[in-house]
């Protein structure tokens, strides 16, 4: 299992995508940090006449995480040839044969992704981090909202992994993830129209879960929608996989 | 011998069609095993199910005396298989690409190095190894292939096709490391070129249309392809009874161009006392030769007379 993951992570590194988009990401995100902590610094004045101003942690912190889930944009690119580049290449027999399970190979590939979604968030929350150097922050919010960051990117990773697995073309791949993520991001905004499906909208909304962690609140209706949605693309994944070894 | 791998009435269907019908044959330690026919005809759906790739429809396949359905972790372990596209990592070095395929076959670390050098040794590729695969010649990640199918060492070696789109250098080299094999494993190469059966394997199994239509040793099939009947030529022939009366032959063909097919008993070449009968009566011999069958022969006899027998069920 660990073979596949650092395999695949090794494999991500050796092509240039993976460093162009961690290098553009961070500049993106850089630049919006240091707009807001300019910001920050030129109403320093009037935040002190307030009570109940915003501390550096909301004003700075929060909006660089929310900003980082850009990243989820960019994911359906890193998942799209976990599964149909090995289809392509008439490598997955390699995986197939090997002592490993049906489960095995999936979640090694998990595994590979998730640790690039490890790194991203990490780098995310250098950013933030370096706020110690001059102030302080208030750690936990920073590491709930890591956490949530980090959630978000696992559960769009399983689901691009299923759709990896779906295809030879990792084009198709990405299209398939691309429309599944902008349907779980847009429905929010179709959710804000006051209707009787509003709640269930709501509910389904990918960025809607993401919210609580950023305010500091892990609940487990967050942590319950991020972990089905993960697990029900992973079994998907699974199952699809196990089929085509029994089908025709 | 203890068989290493048996199969049993293994079938597979794809929907309608069944494309391997109740397959059963025996791999022991030591066999080469020769796996025969032409395109389509369930060699590749065979393998497949043999690696743990496909699930049959039915049968077994026991794996050392573990059941590849039941326990397919600990079967594949003594499996090593090479697709017949091998199933290279172009962008990674033949150093790294060993060292995952050893890391997924569950070498412990502290083995890993040993096991990597000792495939590059036996498989020719230590020269290359700090090469990435996807500059390597088609030759050499063939090679690849094979040492990633040996380096667990399994007890089982499968191959479809290894010596496909080699040059004659490299398909010479192949096949004496795939005997090379055979000592220590027990190997089943799948192939449609048939010298190459004869060049490496110790038994032979032809299978047409998804079932066995031919299993037999090398030796046993040698036998067969010895030759039973002669052709002769003559400038001046006699009657086709002057010749059936030679003592040795047995029955009488006569062949355009004054030419007559002689068959006899197997062993019991007749050709000096029919060269003799024809010179003393002037018959004028001006062609004498054995004619010997071939696998191509028997392939195509198997192959072809199926389908003849199947095209008049049909017109029945």
């Amino acid at each position: 299992m660990w073979a596949i993951a650092l395999k695949d992570l090794r494999s991500l590194f050796l092509s240039p995508l993976a460093w162009v988009v961690l290098a553009v990401m961070q500049f993106i995100l850089a630049r919006g940090f240091i707009v807001r902590v300019g910001e920050f610094i030129d109403t320093a004045p009037f935040r002190a006449a307030r009570e109940n101003a915003w501390g550096v942690t909301d004003a700075v912190v929060v909006f660089t995480l929310g900003d980082a889930s850009l990243f989820l944009l960019i994911l359906p690119l890193m998942t799209m040839r976990l599964i149909s580049d090995e289809r392509r290449n008439r490598t997955l027999p390699l995986l197939k044969s090997a002592p490993l399970t049906m489960t095995q190979i999936v979640l090694g590939k998990f595994l590979g992704i998730s640790l690039f979604n490890l790194l991203i968030t990490l780098l995310v929350a250098l950013m933030p981090l370096s706020l110690l150097t001059g102030a302080t922050i208030d750690l936990g919010k920073l590491a709930t909202g890591i956490l949530g960051l980090f959630l978000m990117l696992e559960a769009i990773a399983a689901a691009g992994l299923y759709f990896s697995a779906l295809t030879a073309s990792p084009t198709l791949a990405a299209v398939g993830t691309y429309g599944l993520l902008l349907f779980l991001l847009l429905i929010q905004a179709a959710g804000s129209a006051d209707n009787e499906w509003k709640v269930l909208l709501d509910y389904l909304s990918l960025s809607g879960h993401f919210i609580p962690f950023l305010k500091g609140i892990i609940s487990s209706r967050d942590l319950g929608y991020y972990g089905l949605f993960t697990a029900t693309f992973l079994i998907l994944a699974v199952r699809h996989l196990d089929a085509e070894r029994l089908g025709g | 011998m203890p068989s290493l791998l048996s199969i049993e009435k293994l079938s597979r269907n794809y929907g309608n069609l069944c494309a391997v019908d109740s397959i059963t044959f025996e791999l022991a330690k030591g066999d080469i095993l020769g796996f025969l026919g032409p395109n389509g005809a369930g060699k590749t759906t065979t393998m497949d199910m043999l690696t743990g790739n496909l699930a049959p429809s039915a049968g077994r396949v026991t794996v050392n005396g573990i059941d590849l359905l039941d326990e397919p972790r600990d079967a594949k372990r003594h499996i090593g298989y090479l697709p017949e596209q091998p199933p290279v990592y172009r962008d990674l070095t033949v150093d790294e690409y060993l060292a995952f395929c050893a890391h997924l076959n569950g070498i412990i670390k502290q083995g890993r190095t040993k096991a990597i050098n000792t495939v590059k040794e036996r498989t020719g590729l230590t020269k290359v190894g700090h090469r990435l695969i996807g500059n390597l010649s088609k030759g050499f990640q063939q090679r690849a292939g094979i040492a990633q199918a040996i380096i667990h060492m399994p007890d089982i070696v499968i191959m479809d096709e290894p010596t496909i789109g080699l040059d004659p250098l490299q398909i010479r080299e192949i096949r004496l490391l795939i005997r090379e094999l055979g000592q220590t494993h027990g190997v089943i190469l799948s192939t449609h070129i048939l010298p190459e059966v004869q060049a490496t394997c110790s038994r032979v199994q032809i299978i047409h249309q998804g079932r066995l239509v031919f299993a037999d040793t090398i030796a046993g099939l040698e036998q067969r392809l010895c030759a039973d009947s002669l052709i002769l030529g003559l400038k001046k022939p006699p009657p086709k009874a002057f010749i059936s009366n030679i003592q040795g032959v047995q029955t009488v063909e006569a062949l355009p161009d004054s030419r007559f097919r002689l068959h006899f008993a197997v062993g019991h070449n007749p050709a000096e006392q029919v060269l003799n009968h024809a010179c003393e009566h002037g018959w004028g011999p001006y062609e004498c030769r054995l004619e010997q069958h071939t696998l191509e022969q028997i392939f195509i006899d198997l192959t072809c007379r199926d389908q003849a027998s199947q095209a008049t069920e049909e017109t029945d």
